[in-house]
């Protein structure tokens, strides 16, 4: 444990750096084409030639999961985005508006946190139809709650402070105090929160992706590819392990980091 | 008290409206249309087919007339008629109800013992090992993708060894294996908030005060820092229950249960929409009360909170 923790994030960085390697060059990871099979070679065990083995078109399950990095991580990490930004937007301007307008927002972001969050996502995938990047947004709409209300918190937390009391009197404009002084300070709870928000999105799009409504089927996404396994669960284990086991590792490195970046947020 | 109650009881009306103004917004203001939704954005749209769905189901109607209608149907009970099946949304969700409560009642049977469990082992051990071992578990649990779980435990148990049968339909043995799919995380989510709340609780006076009076460091944990720990961690029930619902969508589907997660996810796919929005109300609803209850109920078991509040 102690080693662990000398090792610090180290360890998790290295796995998300692959992870991120094998969105933009899968290449470096596997030479085999993910979308063409060959027929004579169905369902092999993992092993010589097909290191993690063949599905049931013969394609091999190491490509696919290496191809499958780039859509399920750009899917994860759009909606983050939009998650960040969307939120903090309303939970900056609640903030700074207090009042009506701020009652009313967090009214609103209070009705969002009450249903489900899991049923908001498969509401907005109904609207939208499906693919990675409906998908994306789909998660992101439904992560932005949580964002605004941290932010809040935070530009009500800052606005008392002495500095932007001082660069209020200077005559700095509102906008500039928010932009310049409100929201760098807000920035670090918010960093954390994204890192963890992006464990929970790489989760999400894979259980979205999983009940059909990702992207188009020849194209591998983790959620699919477990899905595409389901029929050969008890004859082709590799089919659903490996990009399990894929998903575990890559959240897990990123929960670890994000654990990491708020307890340093916390310390300051 | 009783303009407190009603206050909140006035809120949670607002919210549950609130969220099924949002739905049918959602499926219906510019620039969505139900019938594009429901059409896919695949097809080609045919002009015929449209008007002849729209007219099909009075989507040809104003906007605000329709919304209203809904509302007044809703306020009666009457949840409309689901596009797909066209039986009434309010029945069939009543009917795949119960599956979904079992499930969830067994997660939680599970859930609730080991989250306590977790907590209350990884504050009294004076291991650091296992206090981290045992508080590291609910991360690492929360990072298991709870479908893949299922399908891992399918394999394990129900191919491997055939203890348990792979369709969770009925029975108790079908329902073992979707409830520990589902206890996994929620234990998880337990484990941690209570955790949390203990480890807070410990560092207080009262317990080391206990402790010199003679209380062991089990009596310590047990009597005075998790009674005060568990209070706090009272208010994440109607989270973990929206918990439950978004899980039982995968579990549900994997296990092939009938219940309302199956129901939610056929919805989507055939984009039922109807079905969807009256889900979402349900779902809302239920989470919203449960939060009204321990709102409501919260002063009534912390005596501090009672004074202040008279």
């Amino acid at each position: 444990m102690r080693f662990a923790r000398r090792l610090g994030a180290v360890p998790s960085a290295i796995v998300l750096l692959a992870a991120v390697a094998a969105a933009f060059a899968p290449a470096l990871f596997s030479s085999a084409d993910p979308l063409r099979g060959d027929l004579t070679k169905r369902l092999l065990p993992p092993g010589d030639g097909h290191l993690l083995g063949t599905d049931e078109l013969g394609r091999d399950v190491l490509s696919r999961v290496v191809h499958g990095s780039a859509p399920s991580l750009q899917a994860a990490v759009i909606a983050v985005g939009i998650a960040v930004v969307v939120g903090s937007a309303i939970g900056l301007v609640a903030g700074n508006a207090r009042g009506r307008l701020d009652d009313l927002v967090m009214r609103a972001v209070e009705v969002l946190l009450a249903v489900p969050s899991f049923l908001l996502v498969l509401v907005v995938v109904a609207v939208l139809g499906p693919g990675t990047r409906e998908v994306a947004v789909a998660v992101g709409v439904s992560a932005a709650a949580v964002f605004s209300r941290i932010m809040r918190a935070e530009v009500i937390r800052v606005r008392g402070s002495g500095y932007v009391e001082a660069a209020a009197v200077c005559g700095t404009g509102r906008p500039t105090v928010l932009l310049t002084h409100v929201l760098p300070n807000a920035a670090g709870p918010l960093a954390a929160l994204a890192t963890l928000e992006l464990g929970n999105a790489v989760l999400t799009v894979a259980a979205v992706s999983f009940l059909g409504f990702g992207a188009p089927p020849p194209t591998p996404e983790w959620g699919s590819l477990i899905a595409a396994g389901r029929p050969f669960l008890a004859s082709a284990w590799w089919l659903t392990t490996v990009p399990g086991l894929v998903i575990v590792t890559v959240v897990l490195a990123v929960n670890h980091l994000g654990h990491v970046l708020r307890t340093r947020s916390e310390r300051r | 008290m009783t303009r407190f109650v009603a206050r909140r009881l006035t809120q949670a009306a607002a919210v549950v409206l609130a969220a099924y103004t949002l739905t049918f917004a959602a499926f219906n203001v510019l620039p969505a249309d139900p019938v594009r939704i429901m059409m896919g954005p695949e097809n080609g749209v045919d002009k015929a087919r449209v008007a002849a769905l729209r007219a099909e189901y009075g989507l040809d109607r104003p906007a605000v007339e329709r919304y209203l209608d809904g509302l007044l149907g809703a306020l009666r009970g009457d949840l409309g008629t689901s596009f797909q099946t066209g039986r009434n949304v309010g029945a069939t969700i009543a009917e795949a109800a119960p599956r979904t409560l079992a499930l969830a009642g067994g997660a939680l049977l599970v859930a609730l013992p080991l989250g306590f469990l977790i907590a209350w082992s990884a504050a009294y051990t004076r291991q650091l090992w296992l206090r981290r071992l045992l508080g590291a578990l609910p991360g690492l649990s929360l990072s298991v993708p709870t479908f893949w779980l299922g399908l891992v435990l399918l394999q394990a148990f129900s191919f491997g060894l055939p203890l348990f049968p792979a369709r969770g339909e009925d029975g108790l043995a079908g329902l073992v294996l979707p409830a520990v799919t589902l206890a996994v995380p929620s234990s998880a989510f337990v484990a941690q908030v209570l955790l949390e709340r203990l480890t807070a609780e410990m560092r207080q006076p009262y317990v080391d005060t206990a402790r010199a009076k003679g209380a062991s460091r089990a009596r310590a944990v047990t009597a005075h820092a998790l009674r005060n720990a568990a209070m706090p961690a009272l208010t994440m029930i109607a989270l973990l229950v929206g918990w439950l619902v978004s899980g039982s969508v995968v579990v549900e589907t994997v296990f092939a249960r009938n219940g309302l997660g199956r129901l939610i996810e056929s919805a989507v796919t055939t984009r039922d929409l109807p079905m969807l929005q009256g889900l979402v109300v349900v779902a809302t609803a239920v989470v919203t009360l449960l939060t009204l209850v321990v709102d409501v109920a919260y002063p009534l078991v912390d005596p501090r909170l009672r004074e202040r509040a008279a």
